[in-house]
């Protein structure tokens, strides 16, 4: 075997050991990857903290970021409880990982309600709420739908139930679909916390 | 007469061996990816009027077989992909582990949702009969 074709042999092993290891990698998460990950676009909105909350100030912390309204009697409430069974399980580990509920109801969501409203899943769970305006370009820079929808003298929102995973570093690295287990979010939380 | 009922004989002989090939033979996938590509130049074949269907209302996928949905944009603009907004350039893997339909609000089509249902293994014989037979029909 001459040293070119040796050359191009361990080259070959080397690029198959990478591909191999690109699609262990991809595989072993619960959630869908994007890949190249890109930088999550940052806001600043109203906490249910009493104070503002820009995405940003979670770097060095796992985030979930979810859409939805309080209103909402289908998606949210199971992703929510999910969320606070997911907390629980994570343990001591909950404290390096921070859950973000964005409303798409600038209207009827005031801090005060989304505060009752998550709190009565886990008081860990923030959320946050803004002008229409405000919430409008979240949505757009996170290609997330609300539809308003007429409901008697009320209405609702057909709304995206998917969640965004945004590692330590401030980009979103994956998207997990609504009906996810929490042992599904505790599984990809726990991955990305140990990069 | 005969001749016809030899016929018959042969098409019923085959066709048996076809099924029972169906049914014996273990399915196989080179990739369990199932991979749509937005190609370059698709948000100007939009903005040109063209109709440009890029992802099927209904995605068949099989645990074990095919059953990881892979999404790229190749085009040159971001683009709502079935369920996540895509940067050009960005890929996005979807792997499914349990059998289920699920639903996700996709502008890129008419109805606006895009369903994904996944199959158990097919690992009965009979089962692996029905999945080849329905398999074919959807192709066909």
């Amino acid at each position: 075997m001459t040293p070119k074709v040796l050359g191009k042999l361990v080259l070959t092993l080397l690029l198959a050991a990478g591909v191999a290891g690109a699609t262990a990698t991809s595989g072993s998460f619960k959630s869908g990857l994007f890949d190249p990950p890109r930088p999550a676009p940052d806001f600043t909105l109203k906490g249910t903290t009493g104070q503002p909350v820009r995405l940003s100030q979670y770097r060095g912390k796992v985030v979930l970021l979810a859409f939805g309204y309080s209103h909402c009697l289908s998606v949210c409430p199971i992703t929510l409880h999910t969320f606070a069974q997911a907390l629980r399980q994570l343990g001591p580990a909950a404290e390096r990982m921070q859950i973000l509920y964005v409303t798409v109801d600038a209207q009827r969501d005031t801090p005060a309600r989304l505060k009752t409203f998550v709190g009565s899943f886990d008081p860990r769970i923030i959320g946050v709420t803004g002008t229409e305006l405000q919430l409008a370009q979240v949505r757009k820079d996170y290609g997330v739908s609300a539809t308003k929808i007429p409901d008697g003298d009320s209405y609702m929102y057909d709304h995206s139930s998917f969640i965004y995973l945004i590692d330590r570093a401030g980009r979103i690295r994956a998207l997990m679909p609504y009906g996810h287990p929490p042992e599904d979010f505790v599984h990809d939380v726990r991955l990305l916390l140990g990069e | 007469m005969r001749i016809r009922t030899q016929l018959l004989v042969v098409l019923a002989v085959t066709l048996l061996g076809a099924l029972t090939w169906a049914a014996l033979e273990p399915l196989n996938s080179a990739s369990r990816e199932h991979v749509f590509v937005i190609p370059k130049g698709t948000w100007a074949r939009r903005m040109a009027g063209q109709k440009v269907a890029i992802l099927p209302d209904h995605i068949h996928l099989t645990l074990g077989l095919h059953d990881i949905l892979v999404l790229r944009n190749h085009d040159e603009v971001p683009q709502i992909f079935g369920p996540t907004l895509m940067m050009p350039g960005q890929s996005f893997t979807l792997p499914f582990d349990r059998p289920a339909t699920y639903q996700f609000a996709c502008t890129a089509h008419a109805s606006g949702q895009m369903t994904i249902e996944v199959e158990p293994y097919p690992a009965t014989a009979l089962a692996r009969l029905v999945w080849r037979v329905r398999a074919l029909l959807r192709a066909l």
